[in-house]
Parts: structure tokens; C-alpha cells; sequence
């Protein structure tokens, strides 16, 4: 489902480039699960966004579902984080102007796949049902992650990112949101990949990988 | 600490410069738009004037031959000698041109041909083989003659203007006057005129022309645009300045934090605001000197002249006018900024420092507003259908306009919900769900493009209504092809016997002054003639009025003299002693402060036997051949006026205006224009975090962009549309209330879609402008500031 | 029309102290001023049209019957536009004026040439514009009359003493550089008649003097204004004297020494002093109104004071014209003309 080979990406800084990655590779397969873990500034949030298609490597490729992303216009970037990926971001990850209904089936609609059935099952299951025609500002935290993980897999992805998804929330409620995480991607079959520092959240996963400056050590 | 405070606040400007200069420019657009209709005014003013004196013709009494022929210079020279202060004036034809000439050095004050402003040009003028000055038509129709010709645009038409001795050849009238300017002030110890000169009369100067009167509503409607304009302009100055104290607040609960007391900060504030204000103010007026000397084609070195009227050819940059464009910038933001400062003097020093423009997305606010909104224009109406006189139509006039601009956002906000319910696809919904969200911030941009938008829309109608309407007046009583005037009623009868069979048809001007239904009124006698039928235009009327007048057997009034004494048709007045009349018809009259009846000519020689008709209207196939034959009659040629040029006068007049509000279209537009893009540049930090999501969602940054502009095209058309209908109901109020309480008659309203589709055209293009930087920044936003979005180091 | 622009095209002093190259030295065509002139009176009181300007100007201290003190002005101005003497080339301009203690009143009227709505006459004597005029059978005895709005003034001058050639018999010197003029004067004028103020009509009498010029090059082009005086003192005496201002210093003086009657006459060309004591503010600028007169040769050293400093001639060409109060080594009254004053 995902194969990343040797890639390198660094960002300008005041005295020239700064690394962040320095030749990483990892591969993960359908229905498997992996933990990315590491330090502030190991790389490891910069390595999701590359697999996301939402910033480009400098060298190296990812390929994603047989797609490789090296070489991919904006546009096809986007194509890809509409139809095969879903991501979950710490925060923010709500679009404010719709309400919690109308996040949850955004993606799947660009995506193409709407399925109303599904939605209403997610909802159901993560404990949203009560809030459907409420807006993002009037959810709590825990609440407004549940949103963006239904959203995320409302589409049926092949790929699940997701970037410190209950980094903003305490620990009874992160377990419990990620519990339904892992159940619901198991489901479908997807790929999971899920960056974090929590060394509790990365015993639940399938595999883990450690970055290091840049590096899988 | 006062100088540190100063420093924080002002190193917010540093590291915001685009944000000082939107607000410096956007205080200097509204500024500039305000003095530069300042300027246009009164330069509009002192051009009608001009005109108005040019077509009244006599702001000085004259002295004329008393059988209407010229005098002799010894006349002119005998009259000099006794201490009259009078000056030769000798008028003639040549080649079809009206060839005046005058002694620049007796003429009056301020009389005299264009400014002549260079020493050299005075010699050339009086000596040697002299000038002519005149319009280009003029000049051309005069052919080859001695005198050097020069271009003066505003002499009036088919006219030149040169010195009496330079006259003298050309029309070979040597030593003859045809009339005698008479000076203001005369010295003591002055003889009567009959005891220095047989034959002579004094002909005292005219009180103000129709015409005059006429313009003198459209100042007063002009006024109430300048004043329009300045609304506008405050709105732009109150957007700019809220603004920038939103992003400031919580740079005031940090300073607050730090021990700096509050009324200090506040000091500080009000302090920097006016500094700030005076040099916008600065810019401003300067702006708008440049806007209102562009836009005025030299309306200039004109008739200082002949018809005493003074036009000053420069656009003054006078004090007054500075002081003006820097009271209102400074008063503009003062107003703005009040509620700013005071919200900050209220708010706890721990108070959330995140700025307002979430919290307004939704609540009791925009609720508030909108009753406010509504109680406005309910206001509005109650004052247009149940006050009267000018308070209560220049109040209905503010109300309708603050009570729309506030109820702007609410009905924009109902548009889009319906818009919403159209859309099927995720991205439009999502597109309807957002612009919605942007309301409040947009929104005070939005209003000030529907106040410029309705402006114009109003100033469209009005013009463009008016003019119709004053051609069709003109159509209406100028009718006759020539005009002339004799000095007695012998005269006048000499002269009807001479035009009998040389005019197609001779119109009688006679009237009397009365008082009709307890109203000054002029009752007019007039002959049977299809002239009236087919050309005066009837407000309301029985069937077939004319014959009813003409058979002595009704009256037609004017429109003031039916509302002042509140007369209805079939309403009987009292048209002389023992004499009554119905009404059968009322008639328009856009050029008259007083009553008038309008009786058959019989009737009314039977009833004021001892009325004389001194005036006649002359129609005729050949208007030249007439003129001349009234010339060989002996009838000066002061005393007959070419209907045609009259008219082409007037209209010229018109031209020059709707040039005028044509580039104050353009001008108000876009200072709303970059009201918008303010308002976008200082929303696109906040948008981001609403922006980032949807793009990590699979939609690309350029297709954002194209949706950003989009949205603000959306929204340019949707107050567009919505300014449309204001502005006809603001045009409306200017001609059927403001105009009804100050002259005591409404002009009708037309309506030019054409035009509306324009401006609206106009309107979208300003609103897509507006939007095209932020969206194309918005399009190039790198990927890494929108992840910055989602993660926590924010 | 701005007639001030006209004016300042048709006066040539200020033509010349405003440096219009040319105007001020001699100009093509117009005839020029000669030493050792032989007058022709009475013709030579009538116009010299050859000559670009000329005028014929009269100065008058006056009393009430209740002692007040007056004076009047009645002056006629020719400009000639081109040379040629062409009747149609000659511009006039009078100015008249009545100063009391308290008011001043002053105004001006224009002719043009081809009009006969003003000219001179040498015999008999008529200088006329519009309803004003100097007329008599001769010099020696005229009517002076002028109206305005607000005053009007009808006075007889008898000549009590001869015609006074001022310069060497009448050509007078005006600068270093040879400027001049033909100059002459009737000094010895008795006054009486009529001036109409607001409200009343005051019987007067006085002395008045006559002034008669032309030139066609008055001031060089560096001279930006003169002082001029014209002084009677008590016993007969009188004295006039001019200074001609260049570039804010004493510039060429020359004053006449008038014995009483006449007999005794004698020029000094830079002899006269004249310094400012105190100046006021007129018409918006600093005008000397207290002056100190000296001509040392003749024991002369006085005070001159205005009788009413706003003796300002407001008109197209501004200046200052008004009687003035002598007093010092000599007591008498007179008149002080000063031009240039920006």
C-alpha cells in the first residue's frame, strides 16, 4: 500500500537548508498498522505530510497505492489526498463553516463515494449522532477529533494518516478514540499510519518505527 | 513610558506595513472623494451660473435707444461727459455670427471678453488690428477677417467677443452704439438721462431667468450627493480604522498586562489616530484636487466676461477647502474609532485577546442590527409618506440609507442560505457554508460599495431624469423658433402688424400678476395656436383642455400653483374680477417659483384691457430670414433669441455633468473596490485556519484561490443587485420629496436599465479586483504555512 | 478685465521698476526729451501725443470755514500704447481724491483714445475725462471739477505768481543715466469752492499746485519708486523735492527752491534728503508717513507728517497721496506723493 525508499527532504533556514530527513524507507502493507515515533524536530510529522501529498521530497520516492508521488502536479496531489488518502490532524482538522454532518461527508463526496448509510454508521459509532447539525467551535476537543477521524474514513481510504490525533486531548479520552480507530480501519482494511510520542499509543500498533534525526534507527 | 508605549504601538505598523498604508490611502480615498465632489460642486455651480447669466442676458440695467434702433457715439460720449457711468457696447451680424463689441475700459467690473491675463495680450486686444474672441463653431462660421481669432470655448454660442473699435469695421457701424452697459455705482450730482439725450431709455436689469431658477434645484440636489458621498466615505473610514484596532487588542492587553495604565494607552492611540488622519487627510485633499482638476475640462478663462458672470478658470486649492478635507478625515475617524477606543477602555485586562471577528460569525448581534435595520427603514417610509418639507425628506433620505446599509449583511445572509439550498455538490456547499462565514468581516466593505453603488444608481436616474425632463421643457416652451422682445405695447403691436405674413403664427407672452386662490400668480393670456397642443405635456388633464381654454371655458396651472392651493381638475378659480374658470389641465413647469393660469387670449384682453404684450414667440419655417427681417424692423439683436441655440446651450450644460458623474462613478467604485481588499488582506490571516482543512482535503490551492475571487464577485453582484433598488428609491426621494419640499414641484423619474446593467457591471469588476490580489497570494500560500495550521507550535 | 494688468502694462514707472528690459531706457519711435526745451504756452498745456506719457496734476491743501484741514487731487493721466501719436493708440486716466484728517476717498476713470470722452485743449484750457475737468480761459484762472460716489468737489484756482521750469528751464533730470522729462509747475494757485463729503458740503479755500510732465522714458530701469514733496511754507517759500528710490537706497534727489513769488528760483540736483521717521501700515504695507526734509544750502530741515496716514489711492496703480503738516525750521503744509510701495 505504501513504500517509501531513501528519501531526503530539508527546509531553507538561515545558514542554508536544514535536514530533516536523510534517506528514510519503511513500507507497510494493507490492513497493517505502524507507529511513528521520535523526538520534536526527528522528521517524523514531515515524513506523514510527504506521504500525504501535501509537500514534495527532495529526493527519494514514496508510492502510494501503486501511485508514485514524485512528479505529481498539484493537482494530482490533491486527486490523491481526495480518493486515497484521509488524514487526521492534532487540530483544526474541521472545516468551521459546515456542521459536524456536513465534515464527516465532505471527503467521501469529493472522493466520490458518498455513502449516507455509512456516515450515519460512523456517527453512530463514535458517539456523534446527538451533535450532527452543531458546528466545529461548538464541540470539544475529543468530540471534534472523532469528527475528523469519521470524515477521514467516510471515504473508505486505502491509507490513514494521522498526525498526534489526540495529542490535544487527555489520556482516558485518547485511548478511547483511538481504540475506535484501530477497530474501524481493521475494518475496512486500510493501512494505518499514526505519528506520535506516546509510547502508550505505539503499543497498540501493528509495528513501530523509531526517527532520529532524520533517520529509522 | 509614554515614548515606550508609543514605540509598541507604532512597531505594529512596522511589522504591518501593508496594513498602514490600507488604512492611510483608504482615509485618503475617502477624503479625496469627498473634496473632489466638493470641487466639482461648486465648479458645476459656478458653470450653471455662468450659463444661467449667459441665457438670462442683463445682470446690469442698459441704456438702449427708446425706438429701438442704435445711437450714435456722441450719445454714448454725451452721457460720459455728464458723469454717467456707462460703458459703449456695439452688436451686429456677420456671417450668421453675433459679433459683440465692448471698451474694456469702461466696462464694469468683471466685465469684459475671457481673462486677459498677460500685459502684452491687453495691447493686442485694444490696438493694431485687435481679437475676436469666441468658440471654435463661432470662429470658423466667421470666415476671413482682420483681427487675430482666439479660442475661448465658453463665449456663448455662435458669439464673438471683441473691442468696440475692432467692431466698428467689421459689422460698418462706425461711430454707433446699439447699447450702453450702466455701472452699479454712479457718481453724485448726475444728470437724468433725458436731460444729456433725446430718445434714450433705461432698461433696468432682469431679475434671475427661468432657466436659473430651474438650476437651482439641481445644486440643491448635487449638495445632497456631496453629502452622500461623504456617508460613504466615513463608512470606508470606519472600516479601516476597526480594523486595525481589532488586530491590536491584544497588544493592548499585554501593555495593560505590563503596568501601562489605560487611559495612557487610549491617549496614545488617539494621538497616533490623528496624526494619522491628518496626513491621510493631507493626501486626500491633494487626491482630490488632482481628481476634480482631471475631471473639469478647463471649464475656464470664460465668461468673466460679457454676462458679468465670473468663472474662475484654475480650480482653486483655497484654505477653506484644506481645512474642510482635513476636518472631515479627522471627524471620519474620530467617528470611526470612538467605538473602537471605548471597546478597549471596557475590556478586562485578561479578556481573550483573540480577535472579535470569530465571535461575530453568528449571534445576537447581527439580531440587534437588523431590528435596528429595519425600525431605520420603517422610519423611512413613514417619513416619505406622512412628513413634509425638507427635514423630514433629507430624514427619510439618511434613515432609508443607514437602515439599508445595515441590513445589508442580514439580507445578503438570507440570499446565500438560498443559495446553499441549490447546491448539491460538496465543494459549492461548502463554497455557500464559507462565503456566509466571511459576512462579518466583509461586511462593512460591502456596505460602503452599496451606498457608492447606490449613489450612482441615484445619480444616474436623477441626472438623466432630469435631463429628460428639462429637454422636454425646453421642447415644451421653447417651442416658437425665435424669441423677441419689444420696449411698449405699440411697439409690440407695430410688430404683429409687420410679422403678418412674414411668421407662420405670432405668440403673445402676456400676462398679469395676481393672486390666485390666496397664491402669487401669473395669469397668461394666450392665442389658439396648435404650438400648445402639440407640445405642452399635461400632469393630468380633461379630455381635450386646449379647446376648453380656447373656448374660454377652463384654465390650465401650473403644478406649483395646483399643490400650493391644492387645486384639483374641474376645481373652480378666480381668473380676474367676476370671472371664474375650472380647471381643466395642469401642466409641468420646471422653471418657476410662482403660480400660473393659462386663459384664451380673448377672455383675457377682455379682462386686463390694459395688459400689453411686449414679448412674442415667432414660429417660422426660416428662422435667419425672420431674424433678419426683424432686424431690418429695427428690433435689436439682444432682443431676439435663437430658440435653437438656447437649447443647444443648455444641453452642452448637461453633457459637461453627466461627464462629471460618469468619472464619480468610476471613483466612488473603486475607493469600495479597495474598501474590499482591505477588508480581504487584514481576513486573510484568519482565513487560513478555515482554508487549510478543505485543501488537505484534496482540493488544490489555485482552485481555493479561483473560489476566494469568486466568492467576492458573489458577493459584489449580490449588493449590486441589492443597490439597484436603493438607488431608485434614493432618486426617488431626491425628485418626487426633497425637490416637492424646496420648489413646490416633482420631477418625474425615468428609469435608464442600461445604465443600471453598466454600473452593476462596474460594481462586479470593482468587487473581482478587489479580490485578485488576495486571491493570487492565497493560490502561492507555500504548503508549510498551511500545515502550520494543523500542528501546535501555532 | 483686470484693469490692473493693464495698468501695469501702461505705466510705465512700474514697467520700468518691475526691470522690463527695454521700457525703461529710450523707446523706438517716441519722441525723446532735450536739453534746453523752448516751451510754447499756451499749446504746450495741451497734449504731446509723441511722447509715450504725460499728465496734469493737481495738488490742493485745503481749509473749512471751521478750520479743518483738506486736501484734494485731481490728476489726468495719457499713455500712448504705440507711438505715432495715433488718436486710437492713446489711453487716459484720471484719478481724483479728497483727504480729511479722517477719511479718504479715492477713484479713477478710463478713456480711450478714439473716443472723445477725454483730452486736453490748450486754449481755451480744457483737460477733461467723462464729467471731470480743468477748464479756463487760460492757465491762470480754472474751474476744477470731478464727481464720485461718494464725494464730488467744484473749485476755482486763480494764479497768484508765474509758471516754474523746473531742471534747466524745464528739462528735468531724473536719474544719472540721463533719464528725463519736461517739467513745469503753476505753484502759486488760491483755492476756493466746494467739496461734497458724505452728509455735507464744505466751503473751502487753500492753495493749490499744478504739475505738469511728459516723458517718454520717466525712470531708469533700476529706480523702483519715488518720494515727492511738494511744500509751502508760511511766508511764502515753497520748495519742491523728489527722491527717486533704487534698490532700497537714497537714490538721484533734486529739488527746486521756490522764493515767494516766483522771482527767485533754484535747482540742486542731489541736495535734497529725505529720511523715513515712521512708517504705518497701509493698505497691508509699511508707508513712510513722518518724514525728515533737509536741503542744507537753504537752512531747510523739517518734519513732514501726514495729515491722515490711510492717504492710500487704492486703485488699478496703487500709491500713496495725500497733504501732509510741515513743521521745524519751517512751518507750512504741502503734499506727498510716494509710489513703489509693494
Amino acid at each position: 500500500m505504501l513504500t517509501v525508499d531513501t528519501i531526503v527532504k530539508s527546509y531553507p533556514g538561515a545558514e542554508g537548508p536544514v535536514p530533516v530527513l536523510r534517506g528514510v524507507s519503511l513500507s507497510l502493507g494493507r490492513g497493517e498498522t505502524l507507529a511513528l515515533t521520535g523526538e520534536s524536530g526527528s522528521g517524523k510529522s514531515t515524513l506523514l505530510h510527504l506521504v500525504a501529498g501535501l509537500e514534495a521530497v527532495d529526493s527519494g520516492t514514496i508510492t502510494v497505492d501503486g501511485i508514485a508521488l514524485e512528479g505529481l502536479g498539484d493537482r494530482q496531489r490533491a486527486r490523491l489526498r481526495r480518493e486515497i488518502v484521509g488524514v487526521v490532524f492534532q487540530q483544526f482538522n474541521l472545516i468551521p463553516s459546515l456542521d459536524v454532518a456536513g465534515n464527516i461527508g465532505f471527503q467521501a463526496r469529493l472522493a466520490g463515494r458518498h455513502d449516507p448509510a455509512r456516515d450515519r454508521e460512523l456517527a453512530e459509532r463514535m458517539g456523534l449522532a446527538p451533535h450532527l447539525g452543531k458546528y466545529p467551535e461548538q464541540l470539544s476537543g475529543g468530540q471534534q477529533q472523532r469528527v475528523a477521524i469519521a470524515r477521514a474514513l467516510a471515504a473508505r481510504p486505502g491509507l490513514v494518516l494521522a498526525d498526534e490525533p489526540t495529542g490535544n486531548l487527555d489520556e482516558g479520552t485518547a485511548e478511547a478514540v483511538m481504540a475506535l480507530m484501530r477497530d474501524l480501519v481493521a475494518e475496512t482494511g486500510a493501512a494505518l499510519l499514526v505519528v506520535t510520542h506516546s509510547e502508550r499509543l505505539a503499543a497498540t500498533m501493528g509495528r513501530r518505527l523509531h526517527l532520529e534525526r532524520g533517520v529509522i534507527r | 513610558m509614554r515614548r515606550e508605549g508609543l514605540r509598541v504601538l507604532l512597531s505594529h505598523w512596522r511589522r504591518a506595513p501593508v496594513q498602514l498604508v490600507t488604512l492611510v490611502l483608504g482615509l485618503a480615498l475617502a477624503t479625496a472623494l469627498w473634496s473632489g465632489v466638493q470641487a466639482i460642486n461648486a465648479e458645476a455651480r459656478a458653470s450653471y451660473d455662468a450659463a444661467a447669466a449667459t441665457l438670462g442676458e442683463g445682470t446690469f440695467a442698459q441704456v438702449v435707444a427708446a425706438d429701438g434702433g442704435d445711437m450714435a457715439l456722441e450719445d454714448y460720449v454725451a452721457l460720459r461727459r455728464a458723469g454717467w457711468l456707462v460703458s459703449a457696447v456695439v452688436e451686429g451680424r456677420l456671417n450668421g455670427v453675433r459679433i459683440v463689441g465692448l471698451d474694456p475700459l469702461t466696462a464694469p467690473g468683471g466685465l469684459g471678453p475671457v481673462e486677459l491675463d498677460g500685459g502684452a495680450e491687453v495691447g493686442r486686444f485694444l490696438g493694431g488690428e485687435g481679437q475676436v474672441f469666441g468658440t471654435a463653431e463661432a470662429l470658423a462660421a466667421l470666415g476671413h477677417v482682420a483681427p487675430e481669432k482666439v479660442l475661448s470655448p465658453d463665449v456663448a454660442p455662435m458669439t464673438v467677443i471683441t473691442d468696440l473699435s475692432v467692431a466698428w469695421p467689421l459689422l460698418g457701424m462706425e461711430g454707433r452704439v446699439s447699447r450702453m452697459i450702466v455701472a452699479d455705482v454712479q457718481p453724485l450730482g448726475r444728470p437724468a438721462l433725458a436731460e444729456v439725450a433725446e430718445g434714450l431709455s433705461l432698461r433696468p436689469a432682469q431679475a434671475a431667468g427661468d432657466v436659473d431658477r430651474l438650476t437651482d434645484s439641481f445644486h440643491l440636489n448635487l449638495t445632497a450627493f456631496g453629502a452622500l458621498s461623504f456617508a460613504v466615505g466615513l463608512f470606508i473610514v470606519h472600516g479601516a480604522v476597526g480594523l486595525a484596532f481589532e488586530q491590536r487588542r491584544p497588544l493592548v492587553r499585554t501593555l495593560r498586562a505590563l503596568g501601562m495604565p489605560l487611559r495612557l494607552i487610549i491617549g496614545l492611540m488617539a494621538a497616533e489616530l490623528l496624526a494619522l488622519a491628518l496626513l491621510a487627510g493631507g493626501i486626500g485633499v491633494a487626491l482630490g484636487y488632482v481628481i476634480a482638476a482631471a475631471l473639469l475640462p478647463d471649464v475656464a478663462a470664460t465668461l468673466s466676461g460679457l454676462y458679468g458672470a465670473q468663472v474662475s478658470g484654475a480650480l482653486e486649492l483655497r484654505p477653506v477647502w484644506w481645512l474642510s478635507g482635513l476636518g472631515i478625515a479627522v471627524l471620519g475617524t474620530a467617528a470611526a474609532s470612538a467605538g473602537a477606543l471605548w471597546q478597549i477602555a471596557r475590556m478586562p485586562v485578561l479578556a481573550s485577546a483573540r480577535p472579535r471577528a470569530w465571535a461575530m460569525a453568528r449571534g445576537r448581534g447581527r439580531m440587534v442590527i437588523l431590528l435596528g435595520a429595519i425600525g431605520l427603514l420603517v422610519l423611512a417610509g413613514a417619513l416619505s409618506a406622512a412628513g413634509s418639507g425638507l427635514v423630514a425628506a433629507f430624514g427619510a433620505l439618511a434613515a432609508l440609507l443607514i437602515g439599508a446599509a445595515l441590513a445589508l449583511p442580514s439580507v445578503l445572509d438570507l440570499a446565500l442560505r438560498l443559495g446553499a439550498r441549490g447546491a448539491t455538490r460538496p465543494v459549492a456547499e461548502w463554497f455557500w457554508a464559507d462565503t456566509r462565514q466571511q459576512l462579518p468581516g466583509l461586511s462593512l466593505a460591502l456596505m460602503a460599495l452599496l451606498l457608492a453603488m447606490a449613489a450612482n444608481v441615484g445619480v444616474s436616474t436623477m441626472v438623466s431624469s432630469f435631463r429628460l425632463t428639462f429637454t422636454g421643457f425646453l421642447d415644451q416652451r421653447l417651442a416658437s423658433e425665435l424669441y423677441v422682445s419689444v420696449d411698449s405695447g405699440a411697439e409690440g403691436s407695430r410688430l404683429e402688424a409687420f410679422l403678418e405674413g412674414r411668421a407662420e403664427a405670432v405668440l403673445p407672452i402676456v400676462w398679469v400678476d395676481r393672486s390666485v386662490a390666496g397664491i402669487p400668480a401669473e395669469i397668461y393670456g394666450t392665442r389658439d395656436h396648435a404650438t400648445y397642443r402639440d407640445n405642452w405635456r399635461f400632469l393630468d388633464a380633461v379630455e381635450a383642455p386646449w379647446d376648453a381654454v380656447f373656448s374660454g371655458e377652463g384654465a390650465v396651472v401650473n403644478e406649483q400653483l395646483a399643490r400650493r392651493a391644492g387645486l384639483a381638475l374641474g376645481d373652480e378659480i378666480a381668473v380676474g374680477p367676476d370671472a371664474a374658470l375650472p380647471v381643466v389641465g395642469i401642466v409641468g413647469d420646471y422653471g418657476n417659483p410662482v403660480g400660473q393660469v393659462i386663459v384664451a387670449l380673448p377672455l383675457f384682453e377682455e379682462l386686463y384691457p390694459e395688459a400689453e404684450a411686449t414679448s412674442f414667440g415667432l414660429r417660422t419655417d426660416d428662422p435667419e430670414a425672420l431674424s433678419e427681417a426683424l432686424r431690418e424692423f429695427g428690433v435689436p439683436e439682444g432682443d431676439t433669441i435663437d430658440q435653437a441655440a438656447l437649447k443647444r446651450f443648455s444641453l452642452d450644460i448637461f453633457e459637461r455633468t453627466f461627464t462629471v458623474t460618469g468619472a464619480l462613478n468610476v471613483l466612488t467604485l473603486s475607493v469600495a473596490a479597495f474598501a474590499i481588499l482591505m477588508s480581504l488582506l487584514t481576513l486573510a490571516a484568519l482565513r487560513l485556519p478555515q482554508l487549510a482543512p478543505v485543501w488537505a482535503l484534496g482540493l488544490t490551492r489555485a482552485e481555493l484561490g479561483r473560489l476566494e475571487l469568486l466568492r467576492a464577485v458573489l458577493l459584489a453582484a449580490l449588493t449590486g443587485l441589492m443597490a439597484v433598488p436603493l438607488g431608485l428609491a434614493l432618486a426617488w426621494v431626491l425628485l418626487a420629496q426633497v425637490n416637492v419640499a424646496a420648489f413646490g414641484w416633482r420631477l418625474p423619474m425615468y428609469l435608464f436599465p442600461l445604465d443600471y446593467g453598466r454600473l452593476l457591471v462596474f460594481a462586479v469588476a470593482a468587487g473581482a479586483l478587489a479580490a485578485l490580489w488576495p486571491a493570487r497570494r492565497l493560490a502561492r500560500t507555500p504548503p508549510g504555512v498551511l500545515l502550520k495550521v494543523f500542528s501546535n507550535e501555532r | 478685465m483686470n484693469v490692473r494688468v493693464l495698468l501695469v502694462f501702461l505705466w510705465p514707472s512700474v514697467v520700468a521698476a518691475q526691470g522690463f528690459a527695454g521700457l525703461g531706457t529710450t523707446v523706438e519711435g517716441y519722441d525723446d526729451p532735450v536739453p534746453d526745451p523752448v516751451f510754447d504756452f499756451p499749446a504746450d498745456h495741451g497734449a504731446h501725443p509723441g511722447y509715450r506719457i504725460e499728465w496734469w496734476y493737481v495738488t490742493a491743501n485745503l481749509t473749512a470755514e471751521d478750520g479743518r484741514d483738506m486736501g484734494l487731487q485731481w490728476t489726468l493721466f495719457r499713455t500712448a500704447l504705440a507711438p505715432g501719436g495715433d488718436a486710437a493708440a492713446q489711453v487716459w486716466m484720471g484719478h481724483a481724491a479728497v483727504t480729511t484728517a479722517e477719511a479718504h476717498f479715492a477713484v479713477e476713470r478710463f478713456s480711450r483714445g478714439d473716443v472723445p470722452t477725454a483730452g486736453v485743449t490748450a486754449a481755451p484750457l480744457k483737460a477733461f475725462i467723462d464729467d471731470w475737468a480743468m477748464a479756463g480761459e487760460t492757465l491762470d484762472e480754472v474751474r476744477l471739477t470731478a464727481s464720485a460716489p461718494e464725494f464730488a468737489y467744484d473749485v476755482t484756482l486763480r494764479a497768484e505768481g508765474p509758471l516754474i521750469l523746473h531742471g534747466e528751464g524745464g528739462y528735468s533730470v531724473k536719474s544719472d543715466e540721463g533719464q528725463a522729462s519736461y517739467y513745469y509747475s503753476q505753484p502759486f494757485y488760491a483755492v476756493e469752492g466746494v467739496l461734497s463729503l458724505p452728509g455735507e458740503d464744505v466751503a473751502v479755500t487753500g492753495s493749490a499746485w499744478l504739475d505738469r510732465e511728459w516723458s517718454s522714458q520717466p525712470l531708469s530701469e533700476t529706480q523702483e519708486g519715488w518720494d515727492w514733496f511738494s511744500l509751502s511754507f508760511e511766508g511764502g517759500d515753497k520748495l519742491m523735492g523728489f527722491r527717486l528710490r533704487e534698490g532700497g537706497e537714497e537714490g538721484y534727489t533734486y529739488a527746486t527752491w521756490i522764493g515767494a513769488g516766483g522771482e527767485e528760483l533754484v535747482p540742486y540736483a542731489r541736495a535734497f534728503e529725505a529720511e523715513a521717521l515712521e512708517r504705518a501700515t497701509v493698505a497691508g504695507r509699511q508707508v513712510p508717513v513722518r518724514w525728515r526734509v533737509r536741503l542744507p544750502e537753504r537752512g531747510v530741515d523739517v518734519e513732514v507728517t501726514a495729515l491722515n496716514p490711510e492717504a492710500w489711492m487704492g486703485l488699478s496703480f496703487p500709491y500713496w497721496e495725500g497733504p501732509v503738516r510741515v513743521t521745524g525750521s519751517h512751518e507750512g503744509r504741502g503734499y506727498l506723493e510716494m509710489t513703489g510701495y509693494e
